[in-house]
């Protein structure tokens, strides 16, 4: 069999890997700069597609066409996701049963975005191994739902790419803990990513890896602890420069590129306060700067309660696999905002152990992924992961109440049979109504399709016995088939699925994704020095509006020069003359943005921005 | 093929859960469509199709409850899905208590709950719950041995004393549930240890 890549496609960063035939370990692929990490934004400029850290840097130029946490968005419906959209800068529309992101003037689902991404990732790993590679495995977090495999499944295909697998991401890294020798014995698997929360209990045995219980949150991760804390920020500016704001007649929370600034300011904040105890925070807008200190007590004041919704889900997986919390024997940290101390402290009191985390929480799924790569290739025969299914699967019945064919935590593959029949002399048709949820009423419960059974011969109400098997494959996804017993004809389904796309709709994305190619390397490049240029011009110009007076009329004149320059080059093709005159601008600003760093108050950082200090991620969807 | 067939078993209700469990991890290897990623689209299809009997199987065989429940099923001739077997009868000699305790919770839903009922209830329950813990153990233990032990003639009494034991099972999990609900506990306490 061809080679099969493991993807972890995350919320804030996703990463590629593979095993390594000499060592038989699972590595991750950097791409050409070495970097494992490719953050999970997409940039849809008017020149072309950016993906990664160089859509990353648009987030504050071009907050309305940079779309960046598109996870949260797969398979959802706009229903689910209207009350955290004003929380977004780019504006997400309502469509058939899936919303659709405004990207200027451009319409795009969120399978289209994160197929950017796979593709991308498809891309760094063609260009290591030097061959095309069409087969991956894709991560999901476990509690992911019918439509979210799907959405997730879609991207794939978008991306050009064959998904072999859906595997679920706790069950992922226990595999990679796996190959480290992990011991035999029930662990626990807490998975805080950046919009995600999964917890899984497996018993690893004779190298059977078997999930107990699942149970977690799709709409828990990091990117809500940033959401608190900038929240808090924007609260404190309000108050701490209310003249400024009033007089300048700022509307800081409508608008799109001050709050992206205050959002990567947050989220870098707390990265920080993982490993120090208190931070300094520094804002430059156009009218003042902001500056305040933030210690790690502030931070866990906000995230608390955050925090404490991750610990029903451990209660309900434990109490749903028969287990106290004795008798696990050990628990593993998977994902970026279990960097959090107080994330390790509440998991060590819920279990009763200091959790751990040997293998680098960022990278362990990726890793996870490649193994059940290898496994799928039949590089891999002593391990087999047997997961669950994470949601009951029923179909609505008579009161809208919802009869359970398949209850959660069943193991996958698994099927079900129920039989159908009519009401009504003469009737060919029946419908049905597939809902995945733990609530008793089908209008609480996730609406998966509605099926329509045709082609039933005309006979008596009550005569037609037409049976249905629903069956979840060990992708976690389902596939129904029925057939009328009575005439052994198998009755021709309709499904019409609640969200997600058409087959129609997957292939014009494929066609289309061809004609809005990602910008090639050279493009790329250029777009990228243009923009690193237009920012360092943005900061010039408020530079010398601020800090102007603090230098001599020559210093000024040769920062202008430089300036001018700069721009000349911006607007030409030659990339290494941008790049030339950016550096030049950026030196002969420097005494400049010293003589600011001095006179501002309390240490305020000067003329750079707080985004362009955190701007190389250094963790993974934390 | 019926849950004990896939195992290759006897119908009978001592299962070790140990041996249970290796057999199925063997099985696994055999049936699981990770190891058949590479084969025809038959092959497949019909490993797809087997892994997921045999994980049927196992849920239910592993569980000595659900376990019976298949067998009643089985023995009848009826539809083998999963779930209850039997409909929910009360004990006799519980209909009075019972009596009273659906008052209280009628009279909870239309106007909460005094301090006094809230205890009276929560005794109730723990009551209860014994009841319901004894009547698996029950099941579980002497009847599922009975079963086993018993000639041919003799296998209708014993299974007519299971169906009476589930029937009573079931009717005490619905008021155990309703009680926890009106209580406002949750439902954990009676799930299922099955590992």
């Amino acid at each position: 069999m061809s080679r099969i890549i493991g993807i972890d496609l995350g919320t804030t960063n996703s990463l590629v890997a593979y095993v390594d035939d000499a060592t038989r370990l699972p590595r991750i692929i950097p791409d050409s700069e070495g970097r494992g990490l490719l953050p999970s934004v997409v940039a849809f400029a008017p020149d072309g597609i950016l993906v990664g850290d160089a859509a990353r840097r648009q987030l504050v130029r071009r907050p309305q066409s940079t779309v960046y946490s598109v996870k949260r968005f797969m398979g959802r419906d706009y229903e689910d996701v209207k009350d955290e959209l004003r929380y977004f800068p780019f504006k997400i529309q309502p469509g058939e049963g899936i919303v659709s992101i405004d990207v200027g003037g451009r319409q795009v689902t969120p399978p289209e975005v994160s197929a950017v991404v796979l593709k991308a990732l498809k891309e760094r790993a063609e260009a290591f191994f030097k061959e095309p590679v069409e087969k991956a495995v894709i991560t999901v977090p476990a509690y992911f739902n019918d439509s979210q495999r799907q959405a997730t499944r879609d991207a794939g295909r978008i991306a050009g790419l064959d998904v072999v697998r859906i595997v679920n991401e706790p069950t992922a890294a226990s595999l990679a803990y796996g190959l480290h020798r992990l011991s035999e014995g029930v662990i626990a698997v807490f998975d805080l990513g950046g919009g995600t929360f999964d917890v899984s209990i497996l018993r690893v045995k004779d190298g059977i890896f078997e999930v107990l219980a699942t149970n977690g949150n799709t709409h828990l991760g990091g990117d809500d602890f940033d959401r608190v804390i900038m929240l808090w920020l924007l609260e404190d500016i309000q108050c701490c420069h209310h003249e400024e704001i009033v007089r300048s007649g700022l509307d800081l929370a409508r608008d799109g590129e001050a709050m992206q600034e205050l959002r990567l300011a947050a989220e870098a904040a707390k990265i920080r306060l993982s490993t120090e105890e208190r931070t300094q925070l520094t804002i430059p807008f156009a009218e003042f700067t902001y500056h305040r200190e933030i210690t790690r007590a502030d931070l866990e004041r906000l995230i608390e309660s955050l925090v404490s919704k991750t610990l029903p889900p451990c209660r309900r997986a434990l109490a749903d696999a028969g287990l106290g919390r004795e008798q696990i024997d050990q628990v593993v940290l998977v994902g970026g905002s279990t960097r959090v101390p107080l994330v390790r402290r509440r998991v060590e009191e819920l279990f009763g152990r200091p959790p751990h985390s040997h293998l680098n929480p960022d990278e362990v799924v990726a890793l996870g992924a490649a193994v059940q790569a290898q496994i799928l290739a039949g590089g891999i025969t002593d391990m087999l992961l047997l997961d669950v299914t994470p949601l009951s699967l029923g179909i609505e019945t008579l009161g809208g109440i919802v009869s359970v064919l398949i209850p959660r935590n069943t193991t996958i593959p698994t099927s079900a049979r129920e039989m159908f029949t009519t009401s009504i002399d003469g009737q060919t048709v029946v419908d049905m109504h597939v809902l995945q949820g733990e609530r008793e009423l089908a209008k609480d419960c996730r609406s998966l399709a509605r099926f329509e059974l045709r082609g039933i011969d005309p006979m008596p109400a009550g005569l037609p016995k037409i049976e249905v098997t629903f069956l979840i494959d060990a992708n976690g996804i389902l596939q129904v088939t029925a057939r009328e017993l009575r005439t052994a004809k198998a009755a021709s389904i309709e499904v019409k699925p609640s969200y997600g796309l058409s087959e129609t709709d997957v292939e014009r994305m494929v066609e289309e994704s061809f004609q809005y190619a990602e910008a090639d390397v050279n493009a790329r490049l250029l777009i990228e020095a243009r923009n690193e240029a237009e920012t360092v011009l943005t900061h010039v110009r408020r530079a010398l509006t601020q800090g102007g007076p603090l230098v001599g009329e020559a210093e000024r004149r040769a920062i202008t020069t430089a300036r001018e320059e700069l721009e000349r080059a911006r607007a030409g093709q030659d990339r290494d003359l941008i790049r030339e005159k950016t550096t030049a601008l950026n030196h002969a600003t420097e005494h400049l943005a010293e003589l600011m760093m001095d006179a501002a108050l309390k240490g305020a950082l000067g003329s750079r921005r707080a985004t362009e200090i955190m701007e190389s991620p250094s963790s993974k969807d934390q | 093929m019926n849950h004990f067939e896939v195992f290759g078993l006897e119908r009978r209700l001592g299962i070790d859960a140990a041996a249970l469990q290796r057999r199925f991890y063997e099985l696994s290897r055999r049936y699981h469509p990770d190891f058949h990623a590479s084969t025809s689209p038959e092959d497949q299809a019909q490993a797809l199709a087997a892994s997921a009997r045999l994980n049927a199987a196992y849920r239910t065989l592993r569980d000595p409850i659900a376990r019976i429940d298949y067998l009643v099923r089985l023995e009848e001739g009826r539809e083998t899905k999963e779930g209850a077997s039997e409909k929910p009868k009360a004990p006799p000699e519980l209909l009075e208590e019972m009596f009273e305790i659906q008052e209280a919770l009628a009279e909870a839903r239309a106007g909460g709950l005094d301090e006094d009922t809230r205890r009276t209830l929560t005794e109730q329950r723990g009551r209860l719950l014994a009841r319901h813990h004894e009547e698996e153990a029950r099941l579980a233990g002497p009847l599922s041995a009975a079963w086993d032990r018993a000639a041919a003639e003799a296998r209708p009494t014993v299974l007519a004393e299971c169906k009476a034991a589930l029937a009573t099972r079931a009717y005490l999990r619905t008021v155990i549930d309703d009680l926890g609900q009106a209580l406002g506990e949750g439902d954990e306490i009676v799930a299922h240890h099955r590992h």
